[in-house]
């Protein structure tokens, strides 16, 4: 399959996403419509864990503190400069909080440098560091981010919070994104930058004997991830309107990891349909937590239980399929197409890979 | 700040650190001999406590023996987990049962949420651990007292079995060289599964009397203390016990000394131990007492 057919693919293939959107604001209900959201920001999440994580192999446990950072700096750029003056009760904001605004999308991209700046700071120290060690220091990271923003409530507002951030990630915000960060990560690893990456991954040592600056690749995978994350973050505030520092524990790093686990390290099209197969089941579930009625007979919600069906699931699937649904595989217009045609081509594509 | 005020926050700290060091050791002992964070360590501390809690209050069972009863079951707990979410990996690349780790320690944390409820719940402490000794000005629970010295008769005890057993061979042994011990005959499988249990009930103990000490009980309690014994593990150099009591020691005096002295950063607490972590991380990335490891080629 040559180039300009698969381009052309492309091109229908978002044709299609924005009918179906389109579609899709007039005729689902607000609660589908934020699930279709959901899974936009979930997929733009697990883009940037597995870009960090399965193309780069650092393992990462820090993604709740750049999704904070991006989702505290977009919501103080499109809160409007009333609104803080009213939000801000226990101390009030900062000159520069207080007076700083900007369009949402200027907000959005603001929310990701500044964690992609926290990204490449923390990285400096810390990406000399073996897997679990980075590990544990970059969820040490995610834990001080958290503790700090409880504790400058002149301009994070403290252990309060924001709320009523403007609504403004619609559909076509979230996905656009969503559109963006695919692209972004799927030029960079086709490109030499990413057979860098993925030498990283599978040999460090190999690697860095091959003459590749490994430290610094690894600094550029992290601070791109990170600006996703922190890209992911700011839509969340805004497609929730409301955050505060008990949002960002450990555990929305896990629901992350849990996407990009299910879905297989190192495969892109495996995010993105975990991304879509979680995010629905998360909210599914939600079922068990509330009260459920057979007729007359009430049977209480049992809090919590979503998450223990979770975890579970998350054990199963490291101890039965370790590689995830894809494993390191991807869905390409090649190999669909091989899937259709003759034998020989879809063979020719599983060599090539992709 | 006067003497006896001084006194006092040592007093506390050393109980703070010998808790930490507590649940530090579990954490040390599996990672020297699987280098595994074993994320679960921490559910396991919470257990202990809410064992302990449901034993007094619902079945009447007298204090001493509630403690004893929810050492043990905690401790077959620590092997469970090891048969169920550990052993199948241990061929698999680290990180999977890290993973594994990870989605067994949100599995417990809710199953409490489920089982025990979020709310906090109040301890029963007995009483004779609760009426303050005055000595000079200075105020001391016996509790204070009763922490370090439990903890360091549990310390003994385990050096005991490391250093004097053939089951403490076994383990350090393993810790060196997980193939070659294989191949020697030690029955490593049995030896992990000790190693897990023993860690299991020193952080059972030490969540029993984190309880005392803290007297809430919360699912998600053990997080928090959990991490930064792993903390206090790495600090002293991990796989090495010593260096986890003297890490938790560290740790328990910085963060009651800081608090102590500049009140200010109270709201910081939980981010020393973190900050700890990153600046030694940097300096010696193995710790106070670990051996230097090279990259193989």
């Amino acid at each position: 399959m040559n180039r300009t057919t698969s381009t052309l693919l492309n091109v229908l293939a978002v044709a299609a996403l924005g009918l179906f959107l389109w579609w899709a604001q007039d005729s689902l209900d607000g609660y589908k419509i934020q699930i279709l959201n959901l899974i936009a920001v979930n997929i733009i999440l697990a883009l940037s864990l597995n870009l960090i994580y399965g193309f780069t192999g650092m393992f990462s446990l820090g993604h709740a503190g750049f999704m904070a950072i991006g989702a505290y700096v977009c919501s103080i750029l499109i809160l409007s400069p009333g609104q803080k003056e009213m939000l801000f009760i226990l101390g009030e904001a900062l000159p520069w909080v207080q007076n700083a605004h900007a369009p949402f999308f200027v907000a959005i991209v603001a929310g990701g440098l500044a964690a992609a700046l926290a990204g490449f700071i923390v990285g400096l120290p810390l990406l000399k560091l073996g897997d679990d060690y980075l590990g544990i220091a970059t969820l040490g990271f995610a834990e001080i981010v958290r503790v700090i923003a409880n504790n400058i409530p002149r301009v994070t507002n403290g252990a309060l919070g924001f709320k009523g951030i403007p609504g403004y990630a619609n559909l076509w915000w979230n996905f656009g994104w969503c559109l963006i960060t695919l692209f972004v990560i799927v030029r960079i690893l086709a490109s030499n930058t990413g057979n860098v990456f993925k030498a990283i991954r599978d040999d460090e040592i190999a690697a860095k004997a091959m003459g590749v600056n490994v430290f610094r690749y690894k600094l550029l995978s992290f601070s791109i991830g990170s600006f996703f994350a922190g890209v992911g973050g700011a839509l969340l505030a805004s497609l929730l309107t409301t955050i505060d520092p008990k949002m960002f524990l450990f555990t929305l790093t896990f629901n992350v990891l849990m996407i990009v686990v299910t879905g297989g390290l190192g495969s892109l099209t495996g995010s993105v349909l975990a991304g879509i197969g979680i995010t629905v089941l998360l909210e599914w579930l939600r079922f068990v937590e509330n009260p459920i009625f057979f007729g007359d007979f009430e049977m209480p919600g049992i809090p919590g239980m979503r998450m223990v069906i979770f975890s579970l699931a998350l054990i199963l699937i490291i101890l039965f399929r370790r590689e995830g649904l894809m494993g390191m595989r991807e869905i390409t217009w090649r190999n669909i197409a091989g899937l259709f045609g003759r034998k020989g081509a879809n063979q020719a594509a599983a060599g090539e890979g992709k | 700040m006067t003497l006896a005020m001084f006194i006092q926050h040592l007093l506390n700290s050393i109980t703070l650190g010998s808790l930490y060091a507590l649940i530090a050791i579990g954490y040390t002992m599996v990672y020297g001999i699987l280098r595994l964070i074993n994320f679960a360590h921490s559910e396991i501390f919470m257990l202990g406590a809410y064992f302990v809690f449901w034993g007094v209050t619902l079945f009447h069972v007298p204090w001493p023996l509630a403690v004893v009863l929810s050492i043990v079951v905690v401790a077959f707990l620590g092997v469970l987990v090891d048969r169920v979410a550990y052993r199948p990996l241990r061929d698999a690349p680290r990180i999977s049962a890290l993973i594994s780790a990870i989605g067994v320690s949100f599995f417990l944390q809710n199953t409490a949420i489920v089982f025990f409820q979020a709310i906090p719940r109040a301890v029963y402490t007995p009483e004779w651990l609760a009426t303050p000794i005055v000595v000079k000005g200075v105020h001391v629970l016996p509790l204070t007292l009763f922490v370090p010295v439990m903890a360091l008769l549990l310390m003994l005890g385990l050096m005991y079995i490391v250093y004097r057993t053939k089951a403490g061979l076994g383990m350090r042994a393993i810790s060196k060289d997980i193939e070659t011990s294989y191949l020697m005959g030690v029955p490593v499988n049995r030896i992990i599964a000790l190693t897990f249990g023993i860690g299991s009930a020193l952080a059972a103990a030490s969540g029993i009397m984190w309880a005392l000490r803290y007297p809430q009980l919360q699912p998600i309690m053990g997080t928090i203390p959990g991490f930064k014994a792993f903390i206090a593990a790495v600090f002293g150099g991990i796989g090495s016990i010593q260096g986890a009591v003297i890490g938790g020691m560290v740790l328990g005096f910085i963060e009651i000394m800081i608090v102590a002295f500049f009140p200010s950063l109270a709201g910081y607490r939980d981010a020393f131990a973190f900050i700890l972590l990153i600046a030694v991380l940097l300096y010696r990335p193995t710790g106070l007492l670990g051996a230097r490891q090279e990259d193989k080629v």
